[in-house]
């Protein structure tokens, strides 16, 4: 799913259940970081796109904290996994699988995602 | 060797009288050579504690607790079945009948019995020598009950400029205490350097703050009414008034058990021994450490020689040969911020011996090397520059291989030769104080697979004693590593094989002002092309940061790609708080806020309901914010003249100040006004980690200069700039760099020393450990700031120039950007709603956190849309 970083009427849909949920225009996600979005149910994603275009999708919410803000961590890539940093105790996050790389037994979910 | 011999008949006692560093090592030495498990032990130790590091003493007043003084593995005592009997010293020994009676009323035979019951400080005979107030420094108990009379003092005096004294002289100046030294010699460290190291030693010593009285006894302790120290009368006439006395005159042997059961003792004291460490009056009776005398006639006040004598009388007992016939007295002083060393035959006492000497008494520096007819090196003084002193050592009694001057000569000066330890031959001694040759700490790393240096010191032993060879013990395994063909990899993480060092030198001269660029040019083969990781992108973030102007970046850190690789915080310009709420901390320079300031504060902090509280910074922090409210709450500060005090940032935090010689009766110079002009000249200042400072008005300094990374204390001709002080975790007392500065002078070396500090530091790495870590220290960080020794200053000086000159406020720029706006929201797709688990819970009329918010949200991984 590369994509041309100019294009601009591109939107991010995430897939609830069976339906795709559109979320926000593709130039709203900077290369590197992320954006949080709110869920018809209730909950919270936090989309990151990276340096190639790919896109991700994970649960908000820091397992280890609480608090809803993986979205604002900081992003990279260790042994060619792409993941996010969590800016409170900064334990890193999988963004394909939800894998925490720092300890073992914690994941988060994962969404589907796409811009069409 | 776990069993614990039974005492009978067949089992063989040793008792050991003494559980210093030597009767330790001694232990050490049995169990090595298996004796203990074919011997009873007992150990008798009069000290409230078993064995601790005797010559790390002071180190407990920077902060080393009892505990970490210890040299005493319980679980060595217990394997090796040893009996430690800790507060309870031998009172008497019956040695027609081997028993050996101690103070708790026990007694145990002995088959061999070995002394090491040290020295007692000296106290000359003076009148009122045991007021209240007057101590000695040898145990712990000695520096605890200094520490709790030092509360109420603000005087000392020690008796004694030898290394001893000058040691604690150095701790009560730690201790807040105006220090003299009182020393009957003409010069300080008589015993060890000569005139002209004395006369360097003697600026060094006063430069510190440390007053020095040479030549001139202690006559009289004076007492007020109730038996307290008041002053000292000295033999010149003169009176010191000081409300504390540390006597440091010199140890003697604690030889009375000895006397008393009729063994020999030398004439001035020592418990005479042969080769063997055997007493001469009784074969089954020794003697090691600093309460012998040795074969040579001489009773050793160092610890190496002790542990010698240990390994010695070890030997001998398990019938080994083995031979203690003398050794040599090299000592380097501990003292923070003074380098003083000798080594060898330091007086030039060899027949038909020559010496080598640099002085430059403007500078503190002396260096001096005797050497013999054929160009042996013999010994040596260095004051104020000790740096060769570990190589130098271990060149002693050779030939070394380049000319003696260069080894003298300061760097710059003519073409000095860099001898490393690569050039010393293998047996040559690398540590004194274990006895440890190259030989075998190479074999550490080739045979025993160690890498780094608290492996080898394990290893080996070398280094854990009085440290000073350590820095050659670090060169030694790094030469060995890089020859086995270790890669030793120095690089700042997996994307980047360079350190941040080498990074910085990248960026500046080639002016790559992107972190893409850097990664796709100068990253490791995997990473180029890549996303980085959460190391670089924010160390590589502040170097851009920091030589915006001068690379031609953006100076904004939200600006382009910098704004993806600045950490979280700075990503929001706030600090996150633990349920995803922010912090907002408004710049107060030098901690002055007008009464307009705070309503302002006051009013904004009432109408977004946050939680303000005084921060240690003197300044003002609000907790709580939602990150949506962070543009409208800056709006309001900003329209009121405060700007960002990046308290999230890797950089300039606060300049603490006093209230200084405008109100203050102390006050020499208005530290007020400085601290707030340097607060604004070097707020902005992107650096490998935040930065702190403060400025007192006086000596009394009130605001805590000296745990700052640098700190100005006001003198009555300038200010004094301190650098390299830490609170936190590992607190650090900064160094004097410069004294009695202009304002313009204070500012060209802070501005110099900071642009070096960013250039050279690691990552994350303060400018305490910085300061630690760099070759050549404090010292060669004077020279390059000072003396310019690298031809860089004005480099530095212009490159912060450039920073001062385009500086502009953060949250300014972002309240009018549109763009940059539209990011502080907590849903991209719902700008206006509030995160649901921030919220909040009343507590004391103010607001927390309310935590179990934090669970919300916590669902099951199967309720979500999985891949
Ligand atoms: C607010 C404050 C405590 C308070 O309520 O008073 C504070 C709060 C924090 N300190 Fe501090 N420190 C505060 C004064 C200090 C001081 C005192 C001082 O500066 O005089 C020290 C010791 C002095 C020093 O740094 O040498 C101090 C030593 C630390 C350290 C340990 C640094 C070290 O070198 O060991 C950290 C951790 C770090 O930086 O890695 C730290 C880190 C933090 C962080 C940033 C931790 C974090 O990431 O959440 C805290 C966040 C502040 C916030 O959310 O706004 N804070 N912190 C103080 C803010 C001062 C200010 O106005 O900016
Ligand atoms: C502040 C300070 C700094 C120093 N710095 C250095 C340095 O940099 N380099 C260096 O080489 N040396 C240094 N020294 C000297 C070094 O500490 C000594 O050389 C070393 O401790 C000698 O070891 P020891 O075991 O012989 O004596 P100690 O370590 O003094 O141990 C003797 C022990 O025997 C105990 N004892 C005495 N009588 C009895 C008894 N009857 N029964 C039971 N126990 C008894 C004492 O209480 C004491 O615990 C320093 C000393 C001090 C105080
Ligand atoms: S440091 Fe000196 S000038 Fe400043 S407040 Fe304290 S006593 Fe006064
Ligand atoms: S020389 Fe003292 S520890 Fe090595």
């Amino acid at each position: 799913m590369t994509l041309a970083p100019e294009t601009t009427d591109l939107k991010i849909q995430v897939r609830l259940d069976e339906d795709w949920v559109t979320v926000c225009d593709l130039t709203r996600l900077l290369p590197g970081r992320g954006v949080a979005a709110l869920l018809p149910d209730g909950g919270q994603v936090a989309l990151f796109r990276d340096r190639a275009g790919q896109l991700y999708a994970i649960d908000n919410r820091d397992p280890f904290g609480g608090a809803a803000v993986l979205s604002r961590g900081l992003t990279g890539t260790h042994q060619g996994r792409p993941f996010v940093a969590s800016p409170l105790l900064k334990q890193r996050f999988d963004l394909e699988t939800g894998q925490c790389l720092d300890d073992e037994a914690v994941r988060v979910a994962t969404y589907e995602v796409r811009a069409s | 060797m776990t069993a614990t011999p039974e005492a009978t008949e067949a089992t063989p006692t040793i008792v050991l009288v003494g559980h210093g560093m030597v009767g330790q090592r001694f232990l050490e030495a049995l169990a090595e050579r298996g004796l203990t498990a074919t011997h009873r032990v007992v150990v008798l130790c009069e000290e409230p504690r078993p064995a601790y590091d005797r010559v790390a003493l002071t180190s407990y007043f920077s902060g080393r607790t009892a505990e970490d003084l210890s040299m005493t593995d319980m679980e060595f005592i217990e394997t090796h079945g040893i009996e430690l009997y800790v507060g309870d010293p031998a009172v008497s020994v019956d040695r027609e009948a081997k028993k050996v009676t101690a103070r708790s009323g026990q007694v145990f035979d002995y088959d061999t019995l070995v002394l090491a019951t040290g020295s007692f400080p000296f106290v000359p005979p003076v009148p009122n020598k045991d007021a209240e107030g007057c101590f000695v420094y040898r145990t712990i108990e000695d520096l605890l009950a200094i520490e709790e009379y030092a509360k109420t003092a603000t005087t000392g005096a020690v008796v004694g400029g030898g290394l001893l004294g000058l040691e604690a002289a150095g701790a009560l100046k730690g201790l807040g205490l105006t220090s003299h030294i009182v020393e009957f010699a003409p010069r300080l460290m008589p015993v060890q350097v000569d005139e002209g190291g004395g006369a360097a030693l003697l600026r060094t010593i006063e430069d510190m703050g440390l007053s020095v009285h040479t030549g001139v006894g202690t006559q009289e302790i004076v007492t007020d009414s109730e038996g307290a120290v008041t002053g000292m009368k000295l033999s010149d006439g003169s009176e010191l008034a000081t409300d504390l006395v540390v006597f440091s005159a010199g140890v003697r042997p604690r030889d009375q058990l000895a006397r008393d059961c009729g063994l020999t003792v030398g004439e001035r004291g020592g418990i005479t021994v042969d080769e063997q460490c055997r007493t001469v009056a009784d074969p089954h009776v020794f003697a090691i450490g600093e309460c012998a005398l040795a074969a040579d006639g001489r009773v050793y006040g160092l610890v190496a020689p002790g542990y010698e004598q240990a390994e010695t009388a070890a030997a001998t007992i398990a019938s080994d040969e083995a031979a203690f016939v003398g050794a040599d007295l090299s000592t380097k002083l501990k003292l923070l911020g003074v380098d003083v060393a000798s080594f060898g035959d330091a007086h030039g006492a060899t027949e038909d011996c020559l010496d080598v000497v640099y002085s430059d008494s403007r500078a503190g520096l002396y260096k001096k090397l005797v050497i013999g007819r054929d160009g042996t090196l013999l010994g040596g003084i260095l004051v104020g520059d000790a740096e060769a002193y570990g190589t130098l050592k271990a060149f002693t009694g050779s030939v070394p291989p380049v000319s003696p001057e260069s080894l003298v000569l300061p760097a710059g000066a003519g073409a000095p030769a860099q001898i490393g330890p690569a050039a010393l031959p293998d047996d040559a001694i690398i540590c004194s104080c274990n006895n440890v040759r190259k030989g075998t700490i190479r074999g550490a790393v080739t045979e025993h697979n160690c890498t780094t240096v608290p492996e080898v010191k394990k290893c080996t032993k070398a280094g854990t004693t009085c440290g000073s060879c350590v820095k050659v013990l670090g060169q030694l395994v790094t030469a060995e590593l890089e020859a086995s063909g270790v890669e030793v990899d120095k690089g700042l993480c997996g994307c980047f094989a360079q350190t941040r060092e080498e990074l910085y030198e990248i960026v500046l001269a080639l002016r790559v002002n992107t972190y893409q660029d850097l990664l796709d040019r100068y990253g490791r083969d995997g990473a180029r092309g890549g996303d980085g990781c959460e190391i670089c992108k924010p160390a590589v973030g502040s170097i851009i940061a920091s030589l915006a102007p001068t690379i031609g970046a953006s100076g904004y850190v939200l600006d382009g790609e910098q704004a993806a690789l600045q950490d979280s915080n700075d990503h929001f310009l706030a600090n996150i708080q633990k349920n995803g709420s922010y912090s907002v901390v408004p710049r107060i320079a030098g901690g002055e806020i007008t009464p307009e300031g705070l309503i302002v504060i006051g009013e904004i902090a009432r109408d977004f309901g946050l939680y303000t509280k005084i921060t240690g910074g003197q300044r003002i922090d609000m907790f709580g914010a939602r990150v949506e409210q962070l543009p409208l709450i800056w709006a309001r500060l900003v329209d009121a003249g405060f700007e960002s005090g990046h308290a999230y940032g890797k950089s300039l935090r606060t300049v603490k100040s006093c209230v200084g010689q405008t109100w203050c009766r102390y006050g020499v110079q208005d530290s007020v006004r400085m601290a707030i002009d340097l607060e604004l000249r070097y707020r902005g200042l992107r650096s490998p980690h935040k930065l702190k400072s403060a400025v007192s008005g006086c000596q009394r300094e009130c605001a805590e200069a000296q745990s700052k990374d640098f700190g100005v204390i006001a003198t009555a001709g300038g200010w004094n700039l301190y650098v390299g002080g830490n609170g936190g975790a590992t607190p650090r007392h900064a160094d004097l760099l410069a004294q009695d500065l202009s304002d313009a002078e204070l500012i060209r070396l802070i501005d110099r020393f900071l642009m070096f500090y960013i250039r050279t530091a690691d990552r994350l790495e303060r400018t305490s450990v910085w300061l630690e870590r760099i070759p050549g220290g404090l010292d060669h960080v004077r020279d390059v700031v000072v003396e310019d020794s690298l031809g860089i200053c004005e480099e530095l000086e212009s490159l912060m120039a450039a920073h001062v000159a385009n500086y502009r406020d953060e949250w300014a720029e972002t309240i009018n950007d549109p763009e940059k706006l539209a990011r502080f929201v907590s849903f991209v797709n719902a700008p206006d709603t509030p995160d649901p688990v921030v919220g909040f819970v009343p507590e004391r009329d103010q607001i927390k956190p309310d935590l179990p918010l934090l669970t919300i949200g916590s669902r099951p991984l199967e309720g979500s849309a999985q891949r």
